[in-house]
């Protein structure tokens, strides 16, 4: 009896300890099915919408755990091979890694009237759908830069750094791509989009841009006046801090917009009730809930003043897995370190 | 009702081969366009694919002595018209070892056969079937040589949806064409049957004693075959009929004046008390019997010329030898014995188409008249006169009388005048005989006497 326990006590020690990997978990509802969903979004910033979505179930007990996006990633990995506990849905704003996923096949197919209705560029295979609209934003200190000195562009951004270089040193934030999974996304989206990338890049080693790791540092960062100006920053983040120093710009040459990405894993258990939540996500009241939570940002020129051809979505398509690719990665990576490097240098 | 049945079933059973024949022909030409669809996709996707991964190939360059990939948006791009479809992409240096690639712990290996610079392969992705190619790139550099390969792969589904799009494409108006075929051909198949709905309907409807011909007229030929055949068929059948019905009203004619005589010799022989005047009675009572019964001959042999002529079939006869068995037949000794008779042939055959009974009953009859009612001697002669061969009897006296002339061959010319032993019936007989054939009968009087004759026509293709 004693060797049996002393073995079953060497099994669990043998056993890779689960350490959460997820940095936050909130429950909803109180039903008899249980409903796991991961995601990289905040849950003070969705909770409004997963509440609503579980006071519409009440047969549903939902956990909502809140992951960091390459930690997720690797975990929705393992559960793809059947090692895990998988998610019933998954929801992240890293959407090359949601593309990478269902490639690999790791997602459900769903269908239905409200999947049909999305754009091509927000969907894929039937197997992941973006669910929100995300602007990529330049974050502005309103206390510290006049409305005629905020950089309306990219190229009002490059020249502002070239004629007052002293005003923004060490003044810029912007993502650390190495750190950051989104960083990485824009910055490879830029790096697509235009040749402004190279020259941006430059510009920010020359007034020694900082680039750090995390939306709430930059935000805090630029509330504070430590930094005038954040680039590439999501929208909805800026919106949720609530600060009332902080402006925001959709940059009017083109501003990247990103939808995060909606999966349901393909060992989910509860795939009807990631598909309820897929169906509701997409309904109008949902859809205002996100836009109240910052997470869908009304694009009509009407609103923002940003014309049309100026909007570039993050198509969810095969080609995102170029972003995930290690070697274009690294190089995209190398040159962004070079660029830093060679500025440090003079 | 049943008529109906047959029409119905007629109909289906031409629709129904024509449905098989649709069917087969729609199975033949789908398989066709099938495999023709699939061909198609696989060869344009195909070159999709090899486009990507050339892109891939040309995108690789040597740096620091290993190959290095600046994987291009484009290849992803080009990949993407298949837009639903899960993709792989792997480079590999010389050894095989991984370059970059979609996913490291994905390997997907090319079957060793062939070693062109670009290999298509069938294999799975993650399940899935997928369709892949290898293409290699060779480099010779300071720093690195030898052989780089890109393989390049993609799930089926944009195949199999292009392939599904070209087969209903060309099947769909194919499917149109094949169901108006049906409705067209449903309809020329009953307007083609209708007609022979209606001679239904008029054979049902019709009277049993009606043997009246059938309308021909606007009928199918292949109808009018049958209904010809149907219609001659009745006209015999009319023909028989009526000759029953003069045989049953004749017979009852012609026998009611010989039996009302018997009847009052008969009787004059029972009450007469004188037995010469009983001798008397008793010899005419012999003599209108014998003539009754001579009477009834020739009803029945008219019956059964009349018969005959309908229903035996015609063949080449010889006139001669008709002419030549009268003279030897001896039934002439029993009316005049003592009587000349002449035979007038020639060498050459006279050749008709007849049935031999019915000739012979009419020769027969010819001459029995002659040698009743003419004066000896009498000649029986055949002769040939352009496309007509007659046969004919002369007798030496005038003949009768031109009233009586007009009225011979008539079936009842039996009248108060006449002579008992004298009947109508023979030329009666004569007159059948000659309508049967296609002939006639001429009367004359000749040089030498009265002459009766039967011409016929003369018969085609005999000699």
């Amino acid at each position: 009896m004693t060797r049996l326990v002393l073995i079953l006590l060497c099994a669990l020690a043998l056993l890779p300890p689960r350490a959460p990997a997820q940095e936050a978990v909130a429950r909803f509802g109180g039903g008899a099915t249980g409903m796991l969903m991961r995601s990289t979004t905040d849950i003070s910033i969705i909770r409004p919408v997963i509440e609503r979505f579980s006071a519409l179930n009440p047969d549903l007990a939902i956990t909502y755990e809140q992951w960091g996006s390459n930690a997720l990633f690797e975990q929705s990995r393992v559960d793809c091979r059947g090692n895990g506990l998988p998610a019933d849905a998954i929801l992240s704003s890293a959407v090359q890694q949601m593309v990478w996923l269902v490639n690999a096949a790791c997602a459900q197919p769903y269908q239905s009237d409200a999947t049909q209705t999305l754009a091509p560029t927000r969907q894929w295979r039937n197997e992941l759908w973006g669910v929100t609209t995300e602007p990529a934003v330049i974050a502005y200190n309103r206390r510290l830069l006049s409305a005629d000195q905020v950089p309306r562009s990219r190229f009002e951004l490059l020249d502002a750094l070239r004629e007052r270089p002293e005003t923004f040193r060490r003044r810029i934030a912007t993502y650390d791509i190495a750190e950051s999974g989104l960083g990485f996304l824009f910055a490879y989206s830029d790096s697509l989009e235009a040749t402004t990338f190279g020259a941006l890049l430059e510009g920010f080693a020359r007034v020694e841009a900082v680039a750090t790791c995390c939306s709430a540092e930059i935000i805090a960062g630029v509330a504070e006046g430590r930094y005038l100006i954040a680039y590439n920053v999501l929208g909805s983040y800026v919106l949720n801090a609530k600060q009332a120093d902080v402006g925001l710009v959709l940059p009017d040459d083109y501003t990247l917009v990103l939808s995060r990405g909606f999966m349901i894993p393909r060992q989910a258990r509860q795939a009807g009730a990631a598909a309820r939540l897929l169906d509701f996500l997409l309904t109008a009241e949902a859809q205002f809930l996100l836009t109240q939570a910052g997470l869908a940002t009304e694009m009509d020129a009407s609103e923002t003043g940003l014309a049309v051809s100026a909007r570039r979505n993050i198509p969810l398509s095969p080609a995102l897995l170029v972003a995930r690719d290690p070697n274009r990665r690294d190089l995209l990576l190398r040159f962004w370190s070079d660029t830093f490097r060679q500025a440090e240098i003079p | 009702m049943t008529e109906r049945i047959v029409m119905r079933s007629l109909l289906s059973r031409v629709l129904g081969t024509v449905l098989l024949i649709l069917l087969l022909g729609g199975v033949l030409v789908a398989g066709s366009t099938w495999w023709n669809g699939q061909q198609a996709a696989r060869q344009a996707y195909d070159r999709i694919l090899v486009g990507a991964a050339r892109d891939i190939a040309e995108s690789i360059r040597i740096q620091d002595g290993a190959p290095l990939v600046d994987l291009p948006v484009s290849a992803f791009q080009l990949l993407a018209q298949a837009p639903d479809d899960r993709l792989y992409y792997a480079v590999l240096d010389a050894q095989g070892g991984l370059v970059t690639g979609v996913d490291p712990d994905l390997r997907i290996r090319p079957p060793d056969s062939g070693n062109g610079p670009v290999r298509f392969f069938d294999d799975a992705l993650n399940g899935e079937p997928a369709r892949f190619v290898l293409v290699t790139r060779r480099f010779v550099e300071r720093e690195f040589s030898g052989p780089v390969d890109v393989v390049v792969g993609q799930t089926l589904r944009a195949r199999k949806a292009m392939t599904r799009d070209l087969v209903l494409d060309a099947l769909l108006p194919l499917a149109a064409a094949g169901l108006v075929l049906m409705l067209i051909s449903f309809l020329v198949i009953r307007s083609a049957l209708r007609p022979l709905g209606a001679l239904v309907d008029d054979l049902a409807g019709r009277d049993p004693y009606d043997l009246t011909p059938m309308p021909t007229a606007r009928l199918p030929s292949e109808l009018q075959v049958m209904l010809g055949a149907m219609n001659r068929f009745m006209q015999r059948l009319d023909g028989q009929v009526e000759a029953m019905r003069n045989l049953i009203s004749d017979t009852a004619h012609q026998l009611r004046t010989p039996v009302a005589a018997i009847r009052v010799h008969t009787e004059t022989a029972m009450t007469e008390a004188d037995a010469a005047a009983r001798a008397r009675a008793l010899d005419r009572l012999l003599q209108r019997s014998r003539s009754l019964g001579t009477l009834l001959d020739q009803l029945l042999s008219r019956a059964l010329v009349i018969h005959r002529t309908d229903s035996a079939p015609r063949t080449p006869i010889d006139l001669r030898e008709i002419a030549l068995e009268i003279m030897e037949r001896d039934d002439r000794a029993v009316l005049m014995p003592e009587a000349e008779l002449r035979l007038e042939i020639g060498d050459d055959p006279v050749m008709v188409r007849a049935d031999a009974f019915s000739l012979n009953e009419a020769a027969h009859n010819l001459l029995g008249n002659a040698l009743r009612h003419g004066q000896p001697p009498v000649s029986i002669g055949v002769q040939r006169r352009g496309g007509e061969a007659v046969l004919w009897v002369q007798d030496s006296g005038p003949g009768p009388q031109d009233s009586v002339i007009d009225r011979l061959g008539d079936r009842f010319n039996r009248n108060a005048g006449t002579r008992e032993q004298s009947t109508g019936i023979g030329l009666s007989i004569v007159t059948a005989v000659a309508t049967a054939f296609g002939g006639r009968i001429e009367m004359s009087r000749q040089a030498g006497g009265f002459r009766a004759a039967l011409i016929l026509p003369v018969g085609e293709g005999v000699e």
